[in-house]
């Protein structure tokens, strides 16, 4: 751990202290900061990071996009750039492969373990921090330690769990596991945003002869939409990320997953493969990044609120 | 819980029945048992069970197929002598160590960097997060094929700048394909990191820092003697997560390497699925599984106490 510390205090050091004029600290206010200094402060480093960062979604879309012969060919083409973009790849793709339907295996199983840990995971934050039974506190540091429970120490036991109860190679063997990585995250998540509701609104509806129900249903949930909508998404982007599951769970070619589809589908030693590969890559963030775009806020606060706590 | 809620419940004399069901519907215990069921259900069914079965199969031989019988700790013995084993501890250490490190110290520049008055702040912020909403097996996809031994972008890049004379093989070496698979994990991870402590910074008042800067401190020391301290409880936080999904990644060197070459990148969490799922003994890899536990522990407590501790030093609350 200290190790951890001075590297990268080191690495900081150098990195805060080279660049800026020495009066420039006497300053101390960052407006103050001439533009130069910013430049090879801030923004250098920034672009440099972005750039490596995006770099593989650029290369993934270039590569779903561009003829065959040019993917190939290093030296006649420049690899950086295609002026002859195609949609065959991913033409190839939606028609002549199954991936329309493991897209809707994916999308089916996401949205089924998504709604079902909503539901659990609702009542039970709502119980852990309103009802406030006895033992509650515990149930929550409980649901806690569940959420530090990785996949893959599970799913040995979970896949003889799964062949127990005949769910194997089904779509409901996802569905039901699923909700174990996705419940306590969203619990967690949610018992914090329930903590931010006024208790004098409960108050009031109690004595105006509510039932504990009510109140959920009425006050609670309509004032935690904005919880809810962090919580699924993130639950949905989950869901649609994992892997080991459905790796495991799940053998028949038209019950796959997306991502298992791919990695287990396309790779076939083909030359001339990574077009569709990359397509099917592609194809495959794209629902994500688009109900990423429209929900970035919900999204940080998710990612954010359930570290926080 | 439920037990002890309906005997209370129970115990109560009723006067009407009526008013017993009043009771029992305003009854704390009563109705967080029920608001409790399904969370529960699924909890311990699909995560108590597997978990305490895991650990039960490490001691038997079940194959796929065949309920095992018990052996004790024959599976600990086999694997004590298993080089391959040993081989995937100190990759996983490895992978673990390099890569969470790397991570905490990009990552935190990264939030540094972002927390400064910047154009555009808001997309920025959303365009960083992108690596972590895509899923990571398609974005190792698209590392695989940077990677690919004979059409790799980074040995064309490199090779038309002059600095190396043939093709890199990103994932057929040995250490290449360790730092290789290293360099995606800190790629995929980065951005969690980054944006966890810049909501963490954002927190933090700018009073602070004005005072910090009357008082004549330089910009290296306002972020040790201001930011770190008040960063420190989310830094554990977000390092734990960190630290524990590094040690049981399976996504990423499954589609990179599956292992290879030679278990070069077999991970614990690889060698247990080969082991379990791919050659049927179920016994052995749960005890592989089961061996990774105490790792796991230890590097919770170490990343949760070590920084929490700082914490107190500090002479902050302990909430």
């Amino acid at each position: 751990m200290t190790d951890l510390l001075t590297a990268n205090q080191d690495s900081l050091k150098t990195v805060l202290t080279a660049p800026p004029s020495r009066a420039d600290y006497s300053e101390g206010v960052a407006y103050l900061e001439s533009l130069p200094s910013r430049l090879v402060r801030v923004y250098l480093p920034l672009t440099i990071i972005l750039i490596v960062l995006l770099f593989p979604f650029y290369w993934m879309t270039l590569t779903a996009i561009k003829p065959d012969e040019q993917l190939l060919d290093l030296d006649r083409f420049n690899p950086f750039w295609t002026w002859n973009p195609t949609f065959k790849h991913i033409y190839k793709l939606l028609f002549e492969t199954n991936y329309p339907l493991w897209l809707w295996n994916t999308m089916l199983v996401a949205v089924c373990a998504t709604v079902l840990s909503m539901i659990a995971s609702v009542l039970a934050a709502y119980a852990i921090v309103r009802l406030r039974y006895k033992g509650a506190q515990w149930v929550g540091g409980a649901i806690f330690l569940a959420y530090l429970v990785p996949p893959s120490i599970l799913f040995i036991p979970l896949s003889s769990v799964v062949f127990q109860y005949g769910l194997f190679d089904s779509p409901f063997a996802l569905i039901l596991t699923y909700p174990t990585i996705l419940i306590p995250f969203s619990t967690w998540l949610l018992m914090g945003y329930f903590k931010t509701i006024p208790f004098e609104l409960e108050e009031c509806a109690l004595i105006d002869g509510a039932s504990r129900w009510q109140i959920l249903m009425k006050i609670v949930l309509p004032l935690a939409i904005p919880g809810l909508i962090s919580a699924f998404i993130f639950c949905f982007t989950l869901c649609w990320n994992e892997f080991i599951y459905a790796l495991t769970f799940l053998s028949s070619t038209q019950n796959k997953t997306v991502p298992v589809a791919i990695v287990n589908e396309f790779v076939d030693g083909d030359i001339y493969r990574w077009g569709s590969l990359m397509a099917g890559a592609l194809v495959g963030s794209l629902p994500l990044v688009i109900l990423y775009a429209f929900f970035v806020e919900h999204y940080v606060s998710a990612m954010t609120g359930a570290v926080k706590e | 819980m439920a037990d002890i809620a309906l005997g209370q419940v129970a115990a109560k004399p009723a006067m009407r029945e009526a008013t017993a069901w009043e009771r029992l519907r305003a009854n704390r215990n009563w109705l967080g048992f029920w608001f409790m069921m399904p969370a529960a259900a699924f909890l311990i069914l699909f995560l108590a069970y597997p978990l305490g079965l895991g650990v039960w199969l490490s001691f038997t031989d079940a194959k796929i197929g065949r309920t095992g019988e018990f052996i004790g700790v024959e599976n600990y013995t086999w694997l004590w002598d298993d080089s391959v084993f040993w081989l995937s501890i100190f990759n996983t250490v490895l992978y673990t160590t390099v890569a969470s490190i790397v991570k905490f110290a990009i990552g935190l520049y990264l939030a540094l960097l972002l927390n400064e008055r910047l154009p555009f702040k808001a997309i920025l912020r959303a365009v960083v997060l992108i690596p972590f909403i895509v899923p990571t097996v398609l974005s190792a996809i698209a590392f695989w094929w940077i990677y690919d031994a004979q059409f790799s972008i980074i040995s064309w890049s490199l090779r038309h700048l002059g600095l190396i004379s043939g093709n890199i093989d990103f994932l057929g070496d040995t250490w290449n394909a360790r730092w290789s698979v290293i360099f995606a994990n800190i790629w995929r991870g980065i951005p969690f990191i980054a944006i966890t402590l810049l909501a963490g910074l954002q927190t933090v008042s700018p009073s602070l820092y004005e005072a910090a800067t009357l008082d004549g401190a330089t910009r290296w020391q306002i972020f040790r003697y201001v930011t770190y301290p008040l960063l420190t409880p989310i830094i554990a936080v977000v390092m734990t997560f960190s630290v524990l999904f590094t040690f049981t990644d399976f996504q990423l060197i499954w589609v990179l390497t599956r292992g290879g070459p030679v278990n070069a990148t077999q991970l614990m969490a690889t060698l247990s699925y080969q082991r379990a799922i791919l050659s049927g003994q179920l016994g052995e890899g749960a005890a592989i599984s089961t061996a990774m536990i105490p790792f796991l522990l230890g590097a919770i407590l170490i990343s949760w106490f070590g920084l929490q501790r700082r914490k107190w030093q500090q002479g902050e609350g302990n909430d």
